[in-house]
């Protein structure tokens, strides 16, 4: 693979693994307490707060590049906060690609939780009260490992969209060697430079991944129905 | 139960019928030309199209898009019968590849370069903030991408300062974006077509990078194999070199090869 993909293709699927991986790492532990609130108030927010944290799974993601540029940037609130915290702007920064990441990415790991949260529902927690378990302990000795699966189908959808982003990052991101360019950003360069063999390269590894991806969700799909672990 | 019947009831359906065959034919010669165009000259083109329309009764549509973008779609079999490329080199591999027709290639407008940013007193008229360096990003369109990207390069890398800025360089897909990162003030200053800033509200401040610190950005127009017998298209390249079209071009800060 590395004859036919350059070193600049090598760092942006590097760059591209360790933004999916660290936006995965903060959206599980974003949408674990969110998605169990969600599954488990009965609070007036709940509808509004869930159709917002489902709106990116509608916006195109330019859209969103677009709200966040202007958000993050010199007039926005955003970017008014960060400066005013001392930590500059976010727009053209690697962190500014994972918090989009996060945004972006956020009902494919926030959906799956909560349906797991959704079908445990709430007699193994009241088992577990009865036994004299704190509600902490039996959301950790309970609740959690009944919702590996969700916990699992969770991760793997968050890293394999945050791999697939490609319009807010092309907003967002500066294309910036080692910093801002992502495969999809790579694989967009080079069929607009006419670079069609590395195009080739790169695009065939991309639908080998998230084939083995989507291979991988049927599978443990299947294994559950089966009954296995 | 048809499922048309659902939605139109059969009048209705031979009521549009009929407006489309008067569609057709009922406007004698006037026919359709598909103009595919550089998005920096995008807003000259709408004027020029406007123009074209009321003078000859032809339809204009036009497809807005990176030249490299819109040449990978004409040799995929887009539609288009015109093409208004941002440079030379595009349109060149085009007749190369016999996509075009031998002999239309035209340059139609010369670009040139600005460098630009929002705020009032940071870019002074010599360009002599490049050298100051008191900003965290510079704007430029990605120079495989962009002819104008490119130019910025040429201009940076002639003025000696390639290897002290590259760092704080951002790279967008087009001019458009790179505009846009300027506008938003995310970067503070950066390299658009000099024809971007002419569009009103012309706030800020701006340098018109001397013409002879880059290549020309000489932008070419070729008759697509798709047009070549096509009235409109026919007429459409011609009327981009009349007067009425050149004075649109001109008022928009390009230059026209004499």
């Amino acid at each position: 693979m590395s004859v036919l993909l350059s070193p600049d293709d090598l760092r942006s699927v590097a760059l591209t693994l360790e933004l999916a991986a660290l936006s995965t790492a903060v959206l599980l532990a974003l949408t674990l307490p969110l998605a169990w609130w969600l599954a488990h108030t009965r609070s007036q927010w709940r509808t509004p707060i869930a159709a917002l944290a489902a709106l990116p799974l509608v916006l195109p993601p330019t859209v969103l590049g677009f709200y966040l540029l202007l958000f993050w940037g010199p007039d926005g609130w955003g970017g008014q906060l960060t400066q005013w915290l001392g930590l500059g702007r976010l727009p053209f920064t690697f962190a500014g690609l994972v918090l989009g990441s996060v945004i972006y990415s956020l009902p494919f790991a926030l959906q799956p939780l909560l349906h797991a949260f959704e079908q445990i529902g709430r007699r193994p927690l009241e088992l577990a009260a009865m036994l004299r378990a704190s509600p902490t302990d039996a959301f950790f000795s309970v609740a959690l490992p009944l919702a590996r699966p969700g916990i699992l189908t969770a991760a793997v959808l968050s890293f394999a969209h945050t791999v697939g982003e490609f319009g807010m990052v092309l907003m967002l991101g500066g294309n910036i060697d080692g910093q801002t360019r992502v495969v999809s950003t790579q694989i967009y360069g080079h069929v607009e430079a006419q670079e069609y063999g590395q195009a080739h390269a790169l695009a065939a590894l991309m639908v080998a991944f998230s084939f083995a991806v989507l291979l991988y969700l049927q599978w443990s799909r299947a294994a559950k129905a089966r009954g296995a672990p | 139960m048809n499922f048309t019947s659902l939605f139109f009831s059969h009048r209705t359906l031979w009521a549009l019928a009929a407006l489309w065959m008067l569609g057709m034919h009922g406007a004698g010669s006037a026919a359709e030309v598909q103009v595919a165009v550089a998005a920096n000259f995008s807003a000259p083109m709408q004027k020029i199209a406007a123009a074209f329309e009321s003078q000859t009764g032809h339809r204009v549509r036009t497809a807005v898009g990176s030249s490299g973008k819109l040449a990978t779609q004409i040799k995929a079999g887009a539609p288009f019968d015109v093409f208004l490329s941002a440079d030379s080199q595009t349109p060149l591999t085009l007749e190369a590849d016999g996509l075009s027709v031998a002999g239309s290639r035209f340059t139609y407008a010369t670009g040139r370069l600005a460098l630009w940013s929002r705020q009032a007193d940071l870019v002074d008229a010599q360009g002599a903030v490049l050298r100051k360096g008191n900003f965290s990003y510079l704007a430029i369109a990605d120079p495989r991408l962009a002819p104008y990207g490119a130019a910025a390069l040429e201009v940076l890398k002639s003025l000696g300062l390639w290897p002290s800025l590259q760092a704080r360089i951002v790279q967008a897909d087009s001019v458009g974006q790179s505009y846009q990162f300027i506008a938003s003030g995310n970067a503070e200053l950066g390299f658009v077509a000099w024809a971007q800033v002419q569009a009103p509200p012309q706030t800020g401040s701006v340098w018109l990078v001397p013409a002879n610190l880059h290549a020309p950005l000489r932008q070419d127009a070729v008759l697509l194999q798709k047009g070549k017998s096509n009235p409109a298209a026919q007429a459409f390249l011609p009327f981009l070199k009349s007067p009425q079209a050149q004075a649109i071009i001109l008022s928009y800060g390009y230059a026209i090869d004499p």
